[in-house]
């Protein structure tokens, strides 16, 4: 196959997507336009703590702030409102993607814990930022992954980037994410049939 | 008569008798040419299962150049190859495929184990996913450690091979 | 096409080997574990006729468990593996852990320290970038491409050498500072070095970046919109193909990279060609980068600030600290909870954040692109199963 004939080829089967918009200019230099502020003991960083207001005083009740340092925030919200939290956090504040998503397994409390750590790509003085969107699912002892009660919505449709990072929750940890359109294995072998691994009672042999 | 004793069923048993007093045959005066030529052109399956195939990579590259010691350069089908180097850490959910590999590949083949990995497990020895040593699923002919080993280890390994293959009888 | 497949009654097939129910026009195709175009890695496509309608990847060959070996093993016993994912850029890749770690404790770094860090993170950069080229050049069927940059990459190899006594596998970042100071007349040498490494690399757009064949091969292949990019979650080269400038160096400076200059390199175009292309100019400006952390680093002082023992130990505490390694922003989110082992560790490499680009972009594809486009996405398959 000649290269320039692959060239023409897939120019004509697939036009090239128009380009970008120009809503989104690439700003030339990193600005300094948040200044850092002076962290003094007890004064909570402005700039992230009004924006952890803004979020939390819109679903009060559901969401609550878990700790607000220099830029980086985190907040915890009920799995029944993480939805809509993933929503608002999408429309209204410029976090644009999810950059990992990792689920703790807290055996004492009987619950998992699953992280979103989103960021932003467009805006740039939140390009800084990264808030960590976190809620809990129950857990059981004898896990069965996808049929029992281990289960939260899927923030696929809110946060396309999490596909991948649900998946492999899903297998390590056995949450099920409802919603998610391939709950399938991802990094384990296929005949995997012990526990999932990341959970505190999985040892290690020899450990 | 020699119809009625060969049938379609049995005749590949025929050529493999023919082929053994072949050998028999040749491997007095002709096993030392055909080692000969067995050790200076082995041919490395295109297998990485971690991060070792780096040092490979650099092994093959100009400052270490395998090539001159009759190790080409990983590139070719797996049908027309006789060396497995393993590069380090076998998953259990590799293992499978690279018997695979082995298992399709034509007589004489040998393994080079490389990397701590490929011997023991080495860091991982207690991940739960991770075989503690190939030597489980595939006989192993040379064991190269470090990790990763350097290029010069990985080549005075491929020696060995070769030393090894001089003192086999060809098969 | 055939109606049935006449062997379906007679022959038992094994399992795993299940004859699949699909279109006549579609054919599944396996492309790796071993595959000369797949790394360790598969993926498995679906073609019609030379097209690709479906493409699926399935990583995972190299998953080794390093989160839960994490759990189990200290702070500083965690350093050595937790840098195994990409050996060949293990300074990136440990960086954001050992920041991490000094967020956790509150340990200051000295001032040396942290250049040399800097010109060990970039000079690890070009090591890896130059093997991701090498390998690059292979699949696109360019012997000679592989030649140069697996040639040039042992120069890098051996300042790093002479910093950290290994090869590849450094170990050389810990908590506090790094293991060893750096030899004597290293600036000198490292200088001279670097100076050369930029002019050879220079080379490249004559033989590589300048040939009509490589521009036909990989110019308007995987085509990744701005706005994709974003939603996709894409990082690193592959983000900054597709005109987004964000580099976590410029815009959320760690260490002293706020007091060198950095500039970040973006092209619009989103396509394979400008993905292969972001790397080659990241090594340019690593080397701006390192004469410059050469020219202002502290001629002498400590490199490493011993760490105290603690009774008080690790607090209940967590942090997520994220770095610009070669392929990408490298997160780590590490939960301490006052025992001697974090509670959890958890990577967000790069490559892993790219993997997802993978199927979107083979889509309507032809097979023959698969490589290039494969490949330009920056992907290091041991990086990505951790
Ligand atoms: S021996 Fe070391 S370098 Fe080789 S695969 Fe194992 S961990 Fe990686």
């Amino acid at each position: 196959m000649s290269s320039t004939d692959s060239k023409s080829d897939t120019s004509k089967e697939k036009p090239a997507p128009p380009k970008p918009a120009a809503e989104k200019p690439a700003p030339p230099k990193p600005a300094a336009e948040k200044p850092a502020p002076p962290k003094p003991e007890e004064t909570l960083p402005a700039f992230e703590k009004e924006l952890t207001d803004r979020i939390v005083n819109q679903f009060s009740g559901d969401a609550e702030v878990g700790y607000v340092k220099e830029n980086r925030t985190r907040i915890n919200v009920k799995k029944e409102k993480i939805l809509d939290v993933a929503k608002f956090i999408k429309d209204q504040t410029p976090f644009d993607h999810a950059e990992s998503v990792s689920g703790v397994d807290f055996p004492e409390d009987n619950e998992i814990e699953v992280v979103y750590h989103l960021g932003s790509y467009t805006d740039n003085r939140y390009s800084k930022q990264v808030l960590a969107l976190s809620t809990r699912a129950p857990r059981e002892d004898v896990p069965n992954p996808g049929n029992d009660s281990t289960k939260l919505p899927s923030l696929r449709d809110v946060f396309y980037s999490v596909e991948f990072h649900e998946r492999e929750c899903f297998e390590m940890l056995g949450v099920h994410f409802e919603g998610h359109p391939d709950n399938r294995r991802l990094l384990l072998p296929e005949d995997w049939a012990d526990l999932p691994p990341l959970r505190k009672d999985f040892k290690n042999k020899g450990r | 008569m020699l119809k009625e004793l060969v049938t379609p069923q049995n005749a590949n048993v025929f050529v493999g008798k023919l082929g053994d007093i072949l050998y028999k045959a040749i491997d007095k005066p002709l096993g030392m040419a055909i080692d000969w030529g067995r050790m200076w052109s082995l041919w490395p399956v295109h297998i990485e299962t971690a991060c070792c195939s780096v040092e490979f990579g650099a092994a093959s590259g100009p400052r270490y150049d395998v090539e001159r010691f009759g190790i080409i350069e990983a590139f070719g089908s797996l049908r027309q190859c006789d060396l497995v180097v393993v590069q380090g850490t076998i998953t259990r959910k590799m293992a499978p495929r690279l018997r695979l590999v082995y298992d399709q590949m034509p007589d004489p083949k040998y393994v080079i184990a490389m990397g701590a990995c490929a011997i023991t497990g080495g860091l991982y020895f207690d991940s739960y996913n991770v075989l503690p040593g190939i030597d489980g699923i595939l006989p192993v002919d040379v064991y190269v450690p470090g990790c990763p080993p350097r290029p010069e280890t990985l080549i005075q390994g491929c020696m060995l091979l070769q030393e090894k293959i001089k003192r086999m009888k060809a098969r | 096409m055939t109606e049935q497949i006449p062997t379906d009654q007679t022959k038992e097939l094994p399992p795993g080997l299940q004859l699949e129910k699909v279109d006549d026009r579609i054919m599944t195709l396996n492309v790796g574990p071993q595959h000369p175009g797949s790394g360790h890695m598969r993926i498995i496509v679906r073609i019609d006729g030379d097209y690709i309608v479906d493409a699926d990847p399935d990583p995972g060959y190299v998953h080794r468990g390093e989160e839960k070996m994490a759990e189990v093993r200290n702070y500083l016993l965690n350093i050595p593996h937790l840098e195994r994912p990409v050996i060949h850029d293990s300074c990136n890749i440990l960086y954001p852990y050992v920041l991490g770690v000094e967020d956790l404790v509150g340990i200051e770094v000295p001032e040396r320290a942290k250049y040399v860090r800097v010109i060990a993170a970039e000079l690890n950069r070009c090591v890896y970038t130059q093997y991701w080229l090498a390998i690059y050049g292979i699949f696109l069927g360019h012997s000679t491409m592989f030649m140069w940059p697996a040639g040039d990459r042992e120069l890098m190899i051996d300042l790093l050498e002479k910093m950290t006594g290994a090869r590849v596998t450094h170990s050389y970042f810990i908590p506090g500072g790094v293991r060893n100071d750096i030899p004597a007349n290293f600036e000198d040498v490292c200088l001279r070095q670097v100076n050369y490494f930029e002019k050879r690399i220079k080379e490249y757009a004559d033989i590589f970046y300048d040939n009509p064949i490589l521009k036909a091969r990989t110019e308007d292949t995987g085509v990744l919109s701005s706005q994709d990019a974003i939603r996709l979650g894409t990082t690193g080269s592959v983000l900054r193909a597709s005109g987004i400038d964000y580099d976590v160096r410029v815009k959320e400076p760690y260490d002293v990279y706020e007091e060198l200059d950095v500039h970040t390199n973006v092209l619009k175009d989103g396509d394979s060609y400008a993905r292969s292309k972001i790397p080659w100019l990241d090594m340019l400006e690593s080397c701006n980068i390192i004469r410059q952390a050469l020219e202002k680093m502290p001629k002498s002082g400590s490199v490493r600030t011993k760490l105290k023992p603690n009774p008080k130990g690790v607090g209940n505490d967590e942090v997520y600290r994220r770095v610009e390694s070669g392929r990408g922003a490298a997160g780590m989110h590490i939960i301490s909870n006052g025992k001697p082992e974090p509670y959890r560790v958890k990577i967000s490499p790069g490559s892993f954040r790219n993997l997802i680009a993978l199927p979107y972009l083979l889509k309507g594809e032809k097979l023959g692109n698969m490589p290039a486009v494969y490949w330009s996405l920056n992907y290091w398959p041991v990086e990505a199963d951790r």
